[in-house]
């Protein structure tokens, strides 16, 4: 199989799956950002994408979010060609995102930024909302209702009115992860949902990712860089450096690959260990 | 109708109050002609603000367009009722009933290419453009002839008032659909562009529009309009009435629009336009919903211009005049409804009028000296404009209430365990 790790249980290859990305290649000019990519995810993967800086990983996010088209290969979605769909396409056909600095509206409320997620299913047209009919006010009722709720299971029901850009960093990432699962993805994709984090916050954010992946029944994907998240709570881990895939396993089998130390640290320092 | 916000009355109760004390110092006399044009100005340039407000405040789409939308309307609607006056409803067919058409024509257009992904934007441009003729051309060609006499009938077998009034009402509405048509036409390929140089185009927008409009004579048909003498013979049936429903009316659209799903997939635009892209919303629509609107809003309010001055001069829209909208939605506060409602009328009230009496005569001349001095001076002081965020309490954005049934208590354990202290 294109795109795994060999030595997979047998009871997760049996599952369909959910994200096929096949010989992913991407230029920027005469620069090769990703070359040759393929990944293939099953339902209910929680799945690691690292590398060192400038490896391409966000690039590949950004390919699969339809940010960019890529020079060549496919990305299938649930059996669904992806190439050619506008971004807020993907986005409604079940794939939700985070970015690597923290993107909320910050200026809106915390409960605005959640409902604005629910745009594209918001029940009700433009014309109801200008005249107010009854449409307009049950399904409003409902929208905010549904955010409210949404914002308990992250624990920012008190916070619901405040200005986003106002609350502590954690809390936004948790924001952005909400505002990201309001969209009711299957796939979730994070881009270093740690960064800038201590090690409590980190273990706080493992939690929630378990606890979401559960709650929501979320396939996920995420690039990190921090290893203590990375080796804890990814089933497999897919290696990139340089835009091409160097090493594909489960985390203790890539923590001892030679080819990934070396990307890492150096030839020297790899021959040395 | 129960549970009516307070908010509410008051705001409607304040507006009914001022309706009526304006309607009673015009009916006694106490405001002469003068104050009266500068009510009525204030009220356009008010509305004019309060759509540029909603592209650049509320939808970060930085616009020097909105003069030219202003134009349209004003010519457009003008156009309507000197035809009339003139014993030709072809101004109503083609300007009401013609623009009706193209809108139907638009809804099927859009339907057609909602079955394709990424269609591009100048084969999108090109289908609405062909619908666009197409829909005129079905009105001059086919409905002419066919309407014309039987409006003429009908509108003069009612009694003369009322007839004015009709008139008059489908002026205004072809007018702003005019300005509406134009600036979705002109919005689809140009609003692809990035925010600086969708300004750039705006402002060649108004340019292009005062040159038309300067030629109205010789390379448009329409002799009436008298190029770049002045278009005159428009009649004078703007009143307090009219122009108070316009604006009440465009003050509770744009806030029930805002505030509305659609409000926020606009405020979303202007706070990230790449995640707003990234959590689903169809970022094009959302930038050109406010563009429209807020060109149809300037295009009515040119209708109530145009038959309150009763002249209409290309020169009064040229571009230096479209940095007045902008001036004032930056002095009230960008992104305050309220802020840029009472500085359209404070602009005209101090500017147009009180100084016209109170200064000396060549003053206008220095006005283009003041108005960049004072922006600087308000850049300075108070860039968030003078209202900041205010907003009067019926135009302010609702905060919901804390839900009171609890969530379920496995969920609320969950986030107990993992409450992080940043």
């Amino acid at each position: 199989m294109k795109g795994r790790p060999e030595g997979l249980p047998t009871e997760v290859e049996a599952r369909p799956a959910l994200l096929e990305i096949e010989g992913l290649t991407q230029f920027f000019d005469n620069l090769r950002a990703v070359h040759n990519f393929d990944l293939t995810l099953r339902q209910g993967e929680l799945i690691g994408l690292i590398g060192p800086n400038g490896a391409g990983k966000t690039t590949v996010f950004n390919l699969i979010t339809g940010v960019y088209q890529p020079s060549e290969g496919s990305i299938r979605f649930r059996g669904m060609e992806l190439l050619g769909i506008p971004s807020h396409e993907i986005i409604q056909l079940g794939i939700a995102r985070t970015f690597q600095n923290i993107r909320l509206f910050s200026k809106l409320t915390v409960l605005d930024n959640v409902r604005i997620a629910y745009h594209p299913h918001a029940g009700y047209t433009l014309f109801d909302g200008i005249v107010r009919n009854k449409a307009y006010r049950e399904q409003e009722d409902y929208l905010t209702e549904r955010a409210q709720e949404f914002l308990a299971i992250f624990g920012l029901e008190q916070r619901q009115n405040d200005i986003a850009g106002s609350l502590p960093y954690g809390l936004q990432r948790r924001l952005e992860i909400a505002r990201a699962l309001a969209t009711d993805p299957e796939l979730l994709i994070l881009d270093e949902p740690a960064a800038g984090m201590n090690p409590q916050e980190i273990d706080a954010l493992m939690e929630l990712i378990r606890f979401i992946r559960q709650q929501f029944n979320l396939t996920i994907l995420l690039v990190e860089h921090r290893m203590r998240l990375v080796m804890n709570i990814c089933e497999w881990i897919t290696v990139m450096d340089f835009g091409e895939v160097i090493a594909r396993g489960v985390p203790a089998a890539v923590r001892d690959n030679l080819l990934v130390v070396e990307a890492y640290l150096g030839r020297q320092t790899a021959f040395l260990k | 109708m129960k549970n009516i916000k307070k908010s509410t009355l008051t705001f409607f109760g304040a507006m009914l109050a001022i309706y009526i004390i304006v309607q009673l110092l015009l009916s006694l006399g106490v405001l002469n002609n003068f104050w009266r044009g500068i009510i009525f100005w204030g009220a356009a340039i008010s509305i004019v603000a309060l759509g540029l407000n909603l592209i650049y405040g509320f939808n970060g789409q930085f616009s020097l367009g909105q003069y030219g939308f202003y134009a349209l309307g004003a010519y457009a609607a003008a156009d309507v009722t000197w035809r009339w006056l003139n014993e030709d409803p072809s101004g109503i067919v083609v300007g009401f009933l013609g623009s009706a058409v193209v809108l139907g024509l638009y809804a099927l257009v859009a339907v057609f290419l909602r079955r394709f992904y990424n269609v591009r934007v100048t084969t999108r441009f090109l289908a609405y453009l062909l619908t666009t003729v197409l829909g005129y051309g079905i009105a001059v060609i086919g409905l002419r002839p066919l309407l014309e006499p039987l409006l003429l009938t009908v509108l003069n077998a009612l009694p003369p008032a009322v007839t004015q009034q009709i008139v008059f009402f489908l002026a205004l509405v072809s007018g702003a659909a005019i300005a509406g048509i134009a600036s979705f036409l002109f919005g689809i390929p140009v609003l692809s562009l990035g925010s600086d140089y969708f300004g750039i185009a705006t402002l060649g927008f108004t340019i292009i529009v005062k040159v038309l409009l300067d030629n109205t004579d010789t390379i448009l048909p329409f002799p009436e309009m008298k190029g770049a003498r002045g278009m005159v013979g428009i009649p004078q049936w703007t009143t307090w009435t009219w122009v108070f429903l316009c604006f009440l009316l465009v003050v509770v659209v744009m806030r029930n629009l805002l505030h509305s799903s659609t409000g926020r997939a606009i405020l979303s635009v202007r706070e990230d336009e790449r995640a707003a892209e990234l959590v689903g919303i169809d970022v094009t629509q959302a930038k050109l919903l406010p563009f429209v609107v807020g060109s149809v809003f300037a295009g009515l309010a040119g209708g109530i211009r145009a038959h309150d001055l009763a002249f209409l001069h290309p020169q009064s829209f040229n571009f230096i005049q479209s940095f007045n909208p902008l001036i004032i939605v930056v002095f009230g506060g960008l992104g305050s409804m309220t802020g840029t409602m009472i500085t359209g009328f404070l602009w005209i009230l101090l500017l147009e009028g009180a100084l016209r009496l109170f200064l000396p005569q060549g003053f206008e001349t220095w006005r283009f000296v003041v108005y960049p001095l004072v922006l600087l001076i308000m850049m300075l002081l108070r860039p968030e404009g003078l209202f900041g965020q205010y907003e009067f309490p019926y135009l302010k954005r609702p905060l919901a209430n804390l839900r009171t049934r609890s969530a379920s208590p496995q969920a609320g354990e969950a986030a107990a365990s993992e409450e992080v202290t940043p």
